[in-house]
């Protein structure tokens, strides 16, 4: 579903389904140089079963229109247009890795309109490699092999997809290439430099979920769980065969993880 | 610059790519499961499954475990973002055609073709308003004058049949793309291991894995392969993943999934209602042989640029035609596209017409007379006394064969002994 925010095209998969502002609404938002797409299988569910699922493109990916926002907290708020744009008052936010910082900094800056977050693949601070940083800034090849061998668990290349037929590292690289330049590099920069965590941690009072990998090469899981001990609460969820890619490399298991937090 | 993380190599992905050793038995190799159907877990599992909310199998005609370690294990090695098994090389190519466009549209083949592939172009595809013009692909500005508004797709070999011509495909890939539409290439010949299509511009491709990649001639298969990079969206030409589908749930395969819009309509709609699937045993024998497809075709290509040499000199062929040759119009272009090979299928020429031809085939004793390409074991074929017997010199000499071209797929068989085999040949034809 297009919407406009902010003067341009903005998108948001919905499912198929039109937004109904007396359902609850999930939001599912991205990470870094990704889409709306890389939630395919958890946010049809979530369509499917009485909600309002918005997985939406941030500016500069997939079908949203450029520019790509230079912080998390511009991220944040954009995600707060959208849901007035499309006449939601409240929403629960579902993000990986960038989308998850997304997510956190929702939370913290409009208690008022977040009912639940689920961190997934998070780690906080979210710092990035100097290599990796330069490879994206001079939009080398090299940073998209980055994005993509750090990006999903060491076994990854020498196992199977759950979703057959498919290969997850072809699959990465094919939506990094239609990214236009400077893209990949905006979004790890506003990861590195992102510096709220904490501070948006001891703001949150709802309920928060961590998905995290066992095996993530990105944000190891022994980050993002000394983060999570940082937020009273919390509940964890270690998927131990996954990696950063948690929705593509263990769908079933993060979709029952998701089922259980919204059921609670 | 601080080295970066790799890649496993290409021999490590022919070896386990798609395939994790099996979780309940710990099985080394790829467990054949031979079973039509699977369990669901509740009805809310079943309907999940159904509604693509959670990954897994229904039914084998869908998708198979084992087959989709072969469809994981192609896209690895061809850098897609995925693959669809087929029945036959031919189901791929319906498969592709199919997924793309309805009565009314028009495709630019090279007439550089597999006879098959010719005839479901030029005779059967139209019969149910797919239209196809055959352009000669030496000049790639020939695909540009033949697309149409309704043009859907641009199609070649990566090794033409019969000469060996190589597809330019940079250039033909850059006719496609300018015109909005996807480059589509049968790359049998050359395997993954030879060419990788995709990084020179090709979209979409397909193999008859009946061929190398399976490699020992005891399994009929195609595989389709998709390279997740053509932007349907933004060619505006493509309804059938760009628009809600009624036949599938008023989905839209693009903006559902993005990379993977193209082989998810096709596997959801062409293997669901075409039926062309593959079967887990036939993916297996497949499996085995790519397994070893990086050991085998340096072999293939070595053995053939020996035999290649050894025709050349002798005086009673007429005329190989090899792109490794410096003669062959396209040298230049094999050496820009393969620099590891042109493989080990081709085309040479006897003096001495049809009667040359059948008594150079019947008097070989280790190359097999029969239809295929791509066994370990040497095969041969004179398409005059065979495949196109029917044919006058005159047409023979349209479809670019001679009354004495002669096939040859040269095998994993001792060198020498292939020599010797056609030498003995080539004396009997000049009797």
């Amino acid at each position: 579903m297009n919407f406009t925010v902010d003067g341009r095209q903005a998108f948001g998969y919905t499912a198929a389904h039109a937004l109904d502002p007396a359902k609850p609404t999930v939001v599912f938002a991205h990470g870094a140089g990704l889409d709306h797409s890389w939630f395919g299988l958890q946010s049809r569910y979530f369509g499917y079963h009485g909600r309002n699922a918005l997985a939406l493109d941030f500016p500069g990916h997939g079908r949203s229109a450029g520019p790509a926002l230079a912080t998390i907290q511009k991220m944040a708020d954009w995600v707060m247009r959208l849901l007035d744009a499309g006449k939601l008052d409240k929403a629960s936010v579902v993000g990986h890795s960038m989308g998850a910082l997304v997510a956190l900094e929702c939370a913290a800056r409009h208690p008022q309109r977040i009912e639940r977050i689920a961190l997934l693949g998070v780690a906080y601070p979210m710092n990035v490699s100097d290599a990796f940083l330069e490879a994206a800034r001079e939009n080398r090849q090299d940073a998209y092999d980055m994005e993509t061998i750090w990006g999903h668990a060491p076994q990854v290349p020498l196992g199977g997809n759950p979703n057959p037929g498919m290969w997850m590292y072809g699959d990465t690289l094919a939506r990094l290439a239609r990214l236009a330049p400077g893209v990949l590099y905006s979004d790890l920069r506003a990861c590195h430099e992102y510096a709220g965590g904490e501070a948006a941690a001891a703001k949150l009072q709802r309920p928060v979920l961590f998905v995290l990998g066992r095996r993530d090469q990105m944000t190891a899981a022994k980050a993002g769980l000394a983060f999570a001990h940082k937020v009273p609460g919390a509940q964890v969820v270690q998927i131990a065969p996954s990696g950063h890619s948690l929705m593509a490399e263990s769908p079933d298991a993060v979709l029952d993880a998701l089922i259980d937090f919204f059921r609670g | 610059m601080a080295a970066g993380p790799k890649y496993p190599g290409f021999d490590t992905l022919a070896l386990h790519a798609g395939q994790s050793p099996d979780a309940t038995n710990g099985a080394r190799a790829v467990p054949i499961y031979a079973t039509t159907s699977y369990v669901f877990r509740d009805s809310e599992h079943a309907a999940s499954l159904f509604n693509m909310e959670r990954a897994g199998h229904v039914y084998s005609r869908i998708s198979n475990p084992t087959v989709a370690v072969l469809e994981e294990r192609m896209a690895a090695l061809e850098g897609g973002v995925g693959a669809i098994a087929t029945a036959s090389g031919q189901a791929a190519l319906h498969l592709a055609v199919a997924t793309l466009m309805d009565a009314g549209s028009h495709i630019v083949a090279s007439n550089s073709l597999y006879g098959g592939s010719h005839n479901l172009l030029g005779y059967t595809l139209k019969r149910f308003g797919i239209d196809t013009t055959f352009v000669a692909p030496g000049t790639p500005e020939n695909f540009r004058k033949a697309i149409r508004p309704e043009t859907r797709l641009l199609f070649g070999e990566t090794l033409g049949n019969p000469g060996l011509e190589v597809l330019d495909i940079p250039a033909v890939a850059k006719v496609a793309h300018e015109a909005g539409l996807p480059l589509l290439v049968d790359a049998t010949f050359t395997t993954p291991y030879l060419m990788q299509p995709f990084a020179h511009g090709a979209d979409l491709l397909y193999h008859s894995a009946t061929k190398f990649l399976g490699g020992h001639g005891v399994a009929i298969g195609g595989v389709l392969v998709d390279s997740g990079r053509f932007d349907w969206e933004k060619s505006g030409k493509f309804p059938q993943l760009t628009a809600p589908y009624a036949g599938f749930h008023n989905m839209d395969f693009e903006e559902e999934s993005g990379t993977r819009a193209f082989l998810l309509r096709a596997r959801r709609e062409g293997l669901r209602d075409f039926g062309a699937c593959m079967a887990p045993m036939t993916a297996f024998h497949i499996l085995l042989g790519i397994e070893t497809l990086h050991l085998r075709m340096p072999r293939h290509v070595a053995s053939t640029r020996k035999i290649v040499n050894f025709l050349s000199s002798q005086s009673a062929v007429a005329q190989v035609l090899y792109p490794e040759l410096p003669e062959h119009p396209d040298h230049a272009l094999a050496k820009r596209l393969l620099p590891k090979g042109c493989g080990a299928v081709f085309s040479f020429d006897l003096r001495g017409g049809r009667e040359a031809g059948k008594r150079f085939i019947e008097s070989l004793r280790v190359f097999s007379h029969l239809a295929n390409v791509g066994d370990a074991k040497s095969l041969v074929i004179h398409p005059a006394s065979t495949t196109h017997y029917r044919m006058t010199d005159a047409d023979l000499t349209k479809a670019g064969i001679g009354p004495g071209t002669v096939r040859l797929s040269v095998g994993l068989e001792d060198t020498e002994d292939l020599v010797e085999d056609l030498a003995r040949g080539l004396r009997a034809a000049q009797k």
